[in-house]
């Protein structure tokens, strides 16, 4: 392939990687932004979500679709709920300290983790996707007859791939709406600004928390049900949403969700590009410690306000 | 007895307790002994700046790794004398930590971890980028010429007993020092309130630089005795679960404490080593220990008998 195509395949590679990650770095940036915490358990329970949704898919057995749609349902709301009590039993009794939250949830973080080990096992193991043609994609040129149109040889995405990025986005707007435009919105908004005053306007700031808590993770586990078919669930696939998550939060700002979008675009693209081009394990390198580097000189991230 | 007199005494307890353990254990625990003081050391490194000056690092494997590479490094492939080796690994380990403390103190709370974690997390992907000579994940076995100082075989259960048990001591009597002196109270007072010490006239930015590089320093001297003890070196030293054990292990033990990084280790030990007999998921005990310690003890055990029956306790 010539490097055009390359390019575009790269790109393309890296919107699906962007779509994922923008959905799981959105969680973590609306518990960061509402309730000052760090979640550190995140990346699990994004892992949660893609052994839920291999199971729901196994255990319904039928058609693929059937299978998926089922898992996108149920698995977010599995994980949310077990968030929900996860911060009723720990977080809320450690009264959101930040460094007694930190801890907590990397003990939970192993708690998922080793739990999923003892009853998922080791394997990874495939969901399949409810469709998935082969779109070849067309690349433009002047050549020695012009403008022409050909179909280089391995420049095609799938169209569950394409599927995948729509409905990133369409969630991403579903949830810009309901922050904006709802009552449910409103008080997690009030909250996030002062939660004392909220509480003394009436919000039931400990129930927000719960329910934010319960969204941010069902987020990270609807990302991972979307990319299951794409790569397999396994106990440890984790780690890397993790991490690439608080970069992407902190690049755009911690708490600051245009900021997250931009950030996960950003990040997504390049580390699809990047690892195209050049070895995986250098473009990591320097994408971390870029983003110790932006949050030692630049605290606020690239759209974050400075906090007073 | 006056307090400083009943610290004292219960120091040298401690080394005395060990020592006498080591003749009285069969050799297989006496073997694990040599282990837990070299984690030990790494843990007290760690409780210096989390216990002492109240700075969550999540990156201290960084510091344990760079020792151990630059011991591993230097013995194995340059074939350096294993003392200069051994020094080279602290003080990789010391300028590590001052770069990155340099960098990593401009934040606060919540953005220390995260640069911290995030520089721990480059050290580890650096590790990987040069596999060539680190051999990545699978790590490195050290030569036995490396593990020799002068006629003394390091690989025998006593000579490595004996050289775990020697650094441990100059370490745990040293940061005990250290904690009793002006410099080490001034961290303290930097824990409780880091304002007022500054309003003191304290520069409290470069106490916690020091107390940073010190930390560093002896999480170094872990890191290359592990290497030169039990004669492996790998990436695995360097992640970031490498990062989290010390923070258990002074969080069980008692954060804030001369004998709870001990403690901590040695418990935490024990349970792993018990529950891995019947299952794989060994971590799923840590991970229990993390969150009820959060909520019930959080001062870990050394700090439960603090409160309740030795005030004194150092």
């Amino acid at each position: 392939m010539e490097f055009g195509p390359h390019l575009m395949l790269a790109a393309l590679e890296g919107a699906v990687t962007a779509a994922i990650l923008a959905l799981t770095a959105m969680g973590l940036s609306i518990v960061f932004g509402v309730m000052r915490v760090v979640n550190v358990a995140h990346g699990e329970f994004y892992m949660l979500g893609a052994v839920l949704a291999w199971w729901v898919a196994t255990v319904l057995g039928t058609h693929p679709a059937i299978g998926f749609v089922a898992a996108l349902i149920i698995a977010p709301a599995l994980v949310g709920g077990i968030a929900m009590v996860a911060d009723r039993l720990v977080l809320k009794r450690v009264a959101y300290d930040a460094d007694r939250t930190i801890v907590a949830t990397i003990g939970m973080l192993y708690i998922i983790q080793q739990t999923t080990l003892m009853t998922f096992g080791p394997d990874a193991r495939p969901v399949e996707p409810p469709f998935n043609t082969r779109l070849a994609l067309p690349w433009f040129e002047w050549g020695e007859n012009g403008f022409a149109m050909f179909w280089p040889w391995g420049l095609s995405t799938t169209s569950y791939k394409l599927f995948v990025i729509a409905a990133a986005a369409v969630v991403l707007v579903a949830l810009w709406l309901v922050i904006t435009r709802t009552k449910a919105g409103l008080l997690m908004r009030a909250t996030q600004q002062d939660s004392e005053t909220a509480q003394a306007f009436g919000v039931p700031v400990g129930r927000v928390y719960s329910l934010v808590f319960g969204l941010g993770a069902g987020l990270a586990a609807l990302g991972a049900v979307l990319v299951v078919p794409i790569q397999q669930a396994h106990y440890l696939m984790g780690h890397d949403p993790l991490l690439l998550s608080f970069i992407v939060v902190i690049i755009g700002g911690l708490g600051s969700l245009p900021g997250t979008v931009i950030a996960a675009l950003l990040i997504g693209m390049s580390d699809g590009i990047i690892s195209v081009f050049f070895s995986p394990t250098l473009a990591k390198i320097i994408a971390t410690l870029l983003v110790a580097l932006v949050l030692v000189f630049r605290p606020q991230g690239l759209m974050g306000r400075a906090q007073t | 007895m006056k307090d400083a007199a009943k610290s004292n005494a219960l120091h040298f307890g401690v080394l005395a307790t060990l020592l006498v353990l080591f003749f009285v254990l069969p050799p297989y625990h006496a073997g694990n002994l040599s282990r837990i003081m070299v984690l030990a050391i790494y843990a007290m490194g760690f409780n210096l700046v989390f216990g002492y000056t109240g700075l969550l690092s999540l990156g201290h494997a960084m510091f344990f790794a760079a020792g151990m590479y630059g011991f591993g490094l230097t013995a194995n492939l340059a074939g350096w004398p294993v003392v200069l080796a051994f020094a080279t690994g602290i003080v990789c380990a010391a300028a590590l930590a001052a770069v990155v403390a340099a960098l990593a103190l401009r934040t606060a709370g919540v953005s220390f971890m995260i640069v911290t974690l995030m520089f721990a997390q480059t050290a580890y992907l650096v590790v990987l980028y040069f596999g060539e000579y680190t051999r990545g994940d699978e790590g490195f076995v050290v030569q036995k010429a490396a593990r020799m100082i002068g006629e003394i075989d390091l690989t025998t259960d006593t000579a490595r007993f004996f050289a775990a048990y020697i650094l441990f001591a100059i370490c745990f009597q040293g940061l005990a020092r250290v904690i009793q002196s002006r410099f080490g109270r001034t961290l303290v007072a930097i824990r409780e309130n880091e304002e007022r010490t500054r309003m003191l006239g304290y520069d409290a930015q470069r106490h916690k630089l020091y107390a940073m590089i010190l930390s560093g320093a002896v999480s170094g001297v872990a890191g290359a005795a592990y290497a030169m003890l039990f004669g492996y070196v790998g990436a695995t030293f360097a992640s970031v679960q490498y990062s989290i054990f010390p923070l258990l292990w002074v969080l069980l033990g008692g954060a804030g404490t001369t004998i709870g990084p001990l403690i901590g280790v040695l418990f935490m030990f024990y349970l792993i080593d018990f529950s891995s007999s019947f299952t794989n998921a060994y971590m799923l005990i840590a991970g229990v220990a993390l969150v009820l310690l959060t909520l019930f003890a959080p001062h870990g055990l050394a700090g439960l008998v603090r409160r309740k029956v030795f005030a004194w306790l150092p």
